[in-house]
């Protein structure tokens, strides 16, 4: 492709070409201060092209490719070609990534030990986690929590994150130091601004932790807690990792040895101190 | 491979490579089968013995094969 990068983000290296300069540029100033890739072999390959090749310049429009496509994927214009490449990251993460448990998860680190929180789109996973590197937590990632079924440790994937609509504010305000990307607005899941994981979260990128909290935060009820039994862990966990299916019994394993080995709360919150306060609380009383 | 998840069982099918979660009597059951076939009447006896079942219900007993059978848990022999 006419222009490409090279990334490695926690335990996966990645090979992104682009058809237009912009995208590449993007992602090589935002994660500038990530480590160079050992060698040019990659775990995945990433393409952001034209779907015609006028495209490239007349109303350009991103199409994203890669080691794993979704067939029929709406092309988004050039301007969101970094959201794109993530996306395209992501996807090639969701469906061919093998070694780990793949969970839907953002996590963060203190002391050796892991918070894990997963939940829908909108649950505040990316917000919450953003909120606790403020208050001194380690990022290990916002979108994927990496579980090792020999170990049960996770690993770290801390790419940019995700923050979305009133969160962008919310986070500048709490970590007014923090790099960002190019506001994106009107994207398919509303504005959409890249933060930039702070220097320990790239710096410890390759340290795994232990699990020792695991969160189901819900944003916008009334602030709640409650505990939620193994089985409907188990359950849940299933339908939040992408490569569950794929890793057979390896996966069984590692899901099974998480459920049993970590306590899970569902929480309700209606506002993000009413829920740092209680994950502070929680962390304290339970991990 | 069975493991306790408190409320249910999980339990992992190699031949198949999928996750069941199933509740009593079903591990109860598959325990009792073990390796070795047996008939309906045979494994009710088990089950009787092995949990001192005083209202052993046999149709219940069928009903629970068949859908073991179903999802590819037991097999005749």
């Amino acid at each position: 492709m006419r222009y490409r990068t090279l990334l490695k983000i926690g335990p996966v290296g990645f090979r992104i070409g682009s058809d237009w300069r912009a995208p590449i540029a993007a992602l090589d100033d935002l994660y500038r201060d990530y480590p160079r890739p050992d060698s040019d072999i990659a775990d995945f390959t990433v393409r952001l092209f034209a779907a015609r090749w006028w495209r490239r310049f007349l109303r350009p429009s991103v199409m994203i490719g890669g080691d794993y496509t979704i067939p029929d994927a709406a092309p988004l214009p050039l301007s969101m070609g970094l959201l794109a490449a993530e996306m395209g990251m992501n996807l090639q993460m969701a469906l061919g990534h093998r070694r780990y448990l793949l969970v839907h998860a953002s996590a963060v680190e203190r002391d050796g030990r892991a918070l894990l929180m997963t939940g829908m789109s909108g649950a505040g996973k990316s917000t919450l986690a953003a909120l606790l590197t403020a208050r001194g937590w380690r990022l290990m990632g916002d979108e994927f929590a990496l579980i090792d079924p020999e170990t049960g440790l996770v690993h770290a994937f801390p790419r940019l994150i995700s923050l979305k609509n009133r969160a962008i504010d919310e986070v500048h305000s709490a970590l007014p130091g923090g790099r960002v990307g190019p506001m994106l607005a009107d994207t398919p899941k509303g504005d959409l601004r890249h933060l930039v994981p702070d220097a320990r979260a790239i710096e410890a990128m390759m340290r795994p932790a232990t699990p020792a909290l695991l969160l189901f935060p819900a944003f916008g009820h009334a602030l709640a807690e409650r505990p939620v039994g193994r089985a409907e862990t188990f359950v849940r966990l299933t339908q939040a990792s992408t490569n569950f299916v794929l890793l057979g019994e390896s996966g069984f394993t590692a899901l099974s040895h998480l459920v049993n080995s970590v306590p899970v709360r569902a929480i309700d919150y209606p506002d993000t101190p009413g829920a740092i306060a209680l994950v502070d609380r929680l962390w304290e009383t339970l991990a | 491979m069975p493991v306790d998840l408190g409320e249910l069982i999980a339990l992992y099918h190699r031949p198949s490579a999928r996750t069941h979660l199933v509740g009593s009597p079903v591990p109860e059951i598959l325990d009792a089968l073990g390796e070795e076939a047996m008939d309906t009447q045979q494994l009710l006896d088990a089950l009787q013995r092995r949990y001192a079942l005083d209202d052993a219900d046999p149709q219940a007993l069928a009903a629970r094969l068949a859908e073991l059978e179903s999802v590819g848990l037991i097999r005749r022999a």
